[in-house]
Parts: C-alpha cells; sequence; structure tokens
C-alpha cells in the first residue's frame, strides 16, 4: 500500500468538514430531547441525531421566562447515553453559550429562536468556532446572511411548540420560491437581488448558479405527525427536526419511529399510511393565529 | 456493461452526492429502498449518514436480508463511513445490538476519531491512485482489523490516529472511512466503476 507523508497537519473544522456533517443527516429525523431516557427512546426509533435541551418548546412557551442554553450535566449525560450525534442549542448572540457547548463536545448547536436571544443586534460569529451551527430562516435573505455568519446547515423556523406545521409550510415554500426566483434570473439583476435579500452578492451569485443553498436545508417548528413530515419533505426540505411533537405526545416511542419511516419514505403515501395508524394521540396543538405576535418564536433573529 | 446500474442505497444519508459521482463517471445510478430496486444493480453504494438509522429501516423494510443476498452473492458494494459500518462483519463501539449487512471480513470502530470536532479533512494516498485525495473524516470510523483476504487501500499519514486502516478493498466489496462524495474529486467512485464493470 502506499504510504502518507506527513507534511501538512489534519485540518479541523473547515467548511467541507463541517457542512459535510449535515449532509450526513439528510433523509433523517433530529429529535428534541430532555432526558438520557428521552435520547435513547429517540436513538432506538431511528433517530439521526438528538437535541439536548432542558425544555421542549412547548412547555418554554406554556412556562415563560428566559430560556438559555441547558446545565452541562444534562448534556453529559446526554452524551454518555447515545452514540448518535448530538446537538445542543445557544441563544442567539450568545457566543459564550456556544463556547462551552463546544467545550463539551456536541457535535452540532442550533443557534436557536426558540430559546431568549441575548443579543438583538448580532448573531453568533459561526467562522470563529470549530464545531458546525445550523440556524433557523423564515426566507431566503435570511438564510444567506446566517451562511455568511458561518451557518453550516439552514431550518426553516416554523413555529416551534405549536404543533401547527404552517408556519414551516410557509418558510419552506418561501425559500422554495425565492431560490427558483433567484435562479431564473439574468445576471445583471443580481445585483438588485443581492440588495434586497440582504446578502452578500457573491454568496447571491453562487446560489443563483447552483439553483439551491450551498449548505443542507432542514425543516423545523410544529411537525407532529408521519404526514408533517412527509409533506415537508416534499417541499424540499433535506430532513426533519421534530421538537415537542414526539415526547409530547402520547406515545413517544412508536411516533418517533413512525416520523423516521415516513421521512424516508416521504413520497409512498401506502407507507405514510401505514406508519400514521394507531399512534395515539398527537401533541396538544396551538394554532399560530392564537399566538400574540410578540409570543410567536420566528419573529426572533433577522 | 458500458453504462451498468449502480444503486445507492437511499434510506438516509447524503444519497445525491453519490448519485452525482457516479453519473458523471458514466453510470447508470439509481436509488434504492426496496428488493426491486436492489435487484436491478450491478452494483450498490453504502452512502454516508448515520448506520443505526439505516440499519433499523434495512430491517423494517425488509431490505436487510436482500442486501445480505446480494453482497454475498458477489454483488459489487462500495460503502463509505456509515457504508463501511454497514459492510463490516463486525463492530466495535456500536450501538447495543446493532446488527450489520456484512460481507467485508474487517472490524470496525465507530466514531473511532472522536466527537464532531475530531472531524477533519487531509490529503491521503490511496493505493491505485497516482496522487493523493483530499479526504473528509466526519465523526468517522477506522478498521480496527482485517482478514488475510483483505486489502489495505490507506491508512492516516499524521497524527494522534497515525497508522489506522481507512480505506480497504476484499473482492468486489470496497470500504472507506472518509466521504469521496464530499468533494469534487470523482476517482475513488472511478475505482469502484471499473470494479463493476470488471465484475
Amino acid at each position: 500500500m502506499a504510504e502518507n507523508t506527513p507534511d501538512t497537519p489534519l485540518e479541523h473544522g473547515t467548511s467541507r468538514v463541517k457542512r459535510g456533517m449535515a449532509e450526513m443527516l439528510k433523509g433523517g429525523v433530529i429529535m428534541d430531547v430532555v432526558t438520557a431516557e428521552q435520547a435513547k427512546i429517540a436513538e432506538d426509533a431511528g433517530a439521526v441525531a438528538v437535541m439536548a435541551l432542558e425544555r421542549v418548546p412547548a412547555d418554554i412557551r406554556a412556562q415563560g421566562g428566559v430560556s438559555r442554553m441547558s446545565d452541562p450535566d444534562m448534556i453529559d449525560s446526554i452524551i454518555s447515553s447515545v452514540s448518535i450525534p448530538v446537538m445542543a442549542k445557544a441563544r442567539i448572540g450568545h457566543f459564550a453559550e456556544a463556547q462551552v457547548l463546544q467545550s463539551l463536545g456536541v457535535d452540532y448547536i442550533d443557534e436557536s429562536e426558540v430559546l431568549t436571544p441575548a443579543d438583538y443586534t448580532n448573531h453568533i460569529d459561526k467562522w470563529a468556532f470549530t464545531v458546525p451551527f445550523v440556524c433557523g430562516a423564515t426566507n431566503l435573505g435570511e438564510a444567506l446572511r446566517r451562511i455568511t455568519e458561518g451557518a453550516a446547515m439552514i431550518r426553516s423556523k416554523g413555529e416551534a411548540g405549536t404543533g401547527d406545521v404552517s408556519n414551516a409550510v410557509t418558510h419552506m415554500r418561501t425559500i422554495r420560491g425565492e431560490l427558483n426566483r433567484l435562479r431564473a434570473m439574468a445576471e445583471d439583476e443580481l445585483y438588485v437581488a443581492a440588495k434586497e435579500l440582504q446578502a452578500p452578492y457573491d454568496l447571491v451569485k453562487e446560489v443563483a448558479a447552483a439553483g439551491k443553498l450551498p449548505v443542507v436545508l432542514f425543516t423545523a417548528g410544529g411537525i407532529a405527525t408521519p404526514a408533517d413530515a412527509a409533506m415537508m419533505m416534499q417541499l424540499g426540505a433535506e430532513g426533519v427536526f421534530v421538537g415537542s411533537g414526539i415526547f409530547k405526545s402520547g406515545n413517544p416511542a412508536q411516533r418517533a419511529e413512525a416520523i423516521v419511516k415516513a421521512t424516508t419514505f416521504h413520497d409512498d403515501p401506502d407507507v405514510v399510511a401505514k406508519v400514521s395508524r394507531g399512534l395515539g394521540e398527537a401533541m396538544v396543538g396551538i394554532n399560530v393565529d392564537e399566538i400574540p405576535q410578540p409570543h410567536r418564536l420566528a419573529e426572533r433573529g433577522w | 456493461m458500458s453504462q451498468p446500474v449502480i444503486g445507492v442505497l437511499a434510506l438516509q444519508g447524503d444519497v445525491r452526492e453519490h448519485l452525482t459521482a457516479l453519473r458523471s463517471l458514466g453510470a447508470d445510478p439509481i436509488s434504492v429502498r426496496r428488493p426491486a430496486e436492489l435487484a436491478a444493480c450491478d452494483g450498490l453504494v453504502v452512502p454516508g449518514g448515520e448506520s443505526t438509522t439505516m440499519v433499523k429501516l434495512a430491517r423494517i423494510f425488509e431490505l436487510l436480508e436482500p442486501l445480505r443476498e446480494a453482497v454475498r452473492g458477489g454483488l459489487p458494494t462500495f460503502g463509505t463511513c456509515a457504508g463501511m459500518i454497514m459492510l463490516a462483519d463486525r463492530i466495535e463501539d456500536g450501538a447495543v445490538g446493532q446488527e450489520t449487512i456484512g460481507g467485508l471480513h474487517i472490524t470496525v470502530r465507530r466514531n473511532a476519531f472522536g466527537r464532531q470536532v475530531d472531524s477533519f479533512e487531509d490529503d491521503l494516498e490511496v493505493d491505485g491512485l497516482a496522487a493523493p485525495v483530499r479526504a473528509v473524516f466526519i465523526r468517522a470510523p477506522w478498521v480496527e482489523a482485517v482478514a488475510d483476504d483483505v486489502d489495505v487501500l490507506a491508512r492516516v499519514a499524521v497524527g494522534p490516529a497515525a497508522g489506522r486502516i481507512v480505506a480497504v478493498r476484499q473482492g468486489p466489496l470496497m470500504a472507506t472511512s472518509f466521504h469521496p462524495e464530499v468533494g469534487s474529486d470523482d476517482r475513488v467512485h472511478g475505482m469502484f466503476v471499473d470494479l463493476v464493470r470488471s465484475a
């Protein structure tokens, strides 16, 4: 066999390594968990990763108050209980929480609007980290701004903790529609497009040529049933985050597995029908329309 | 077999990257989620992704036994990262009771290089290729042990894991710890397409 020459050190935390990690999650379901036991249930159900957090969005919404990064002990216990990747949430702009999460060895950080923002002007400079970041977006401009700051994965925001999928649908359709519009533009129109998207011209040009984001696009926020997951995948999501939808439902293990199956076979209604049977109660839903404007999480971040 | 049909196991993972690489090499790539799709293949790629998820879905959707039969029957198969784990006869540090397709006479250690912060890229010399490959390792496994009939194609050159085996071949089976599908270098896939064509 060939010998390798030890002339260059290994490169950690490159864009390819960070974005590549998200590529490996594609077609999968990432589940919110608050205990090691829930993490095991998620892993056994076929989750590709778990999101460790102190309270699921439905409880954050119900209990109110300031919502922060989770206790390191709790994150440690989840990391040691499963073999799949573990993600955790930091507050928008809270780079010190992100530093702590990196030091704990989490595999991905979600700079998340579900927690109370720590900085109402700036997001975290994600290039400064070895660990990759996922960020929420409601439209293409927001996604591109997050990518400019170093996000290696994007998810729709949806409206977390509601079980109402309508905002996730709006965000995915908006991003897809804006991508299509960009792809159809003449090159001399991209300057104004960049201005309107409030995103750097070079990135807008790259996205227009590729017709897709340079990072993986998942969906999140209100997904509660196998059919929700199947719809979001058909709308162009490359994978699914499920927050409160699993452990706030009647039969978490079975529902988790059903959503995993429906995500893989999202285009096969026979499979989605089969896995949707006998799941018991879905999480209690809240209509996004009934949530007063200041309590809508998707409007955090910009 | 000028345009071999090469399946990419599409239960979960970076399927599209493999389809793109195979298409650019003149193969006819298809996604495989069902036994009938597998039966149409001249070769198979098991992509990167989460091995515990893939094997669970393969079992539930009654694809695991057909996959085992196909590999036993000599179907040229190439696994990257999670795909390497799926092809290995034995796993260290797997999830409790984690099964594999098997067939490749190796023992792999799952998540051997550490967590995502330990993931890396490096230039890697691969047996059979003239110039090094830019190899991307993501929560990657390495090969702990190989049987006599397994050829070692690459070892890590530097760092704490120097000397670890990260690419192997055994007859019509190939596996890499790294992701040749991430990036624009198709040469490792080229080796596999040649293997399919000569089978």
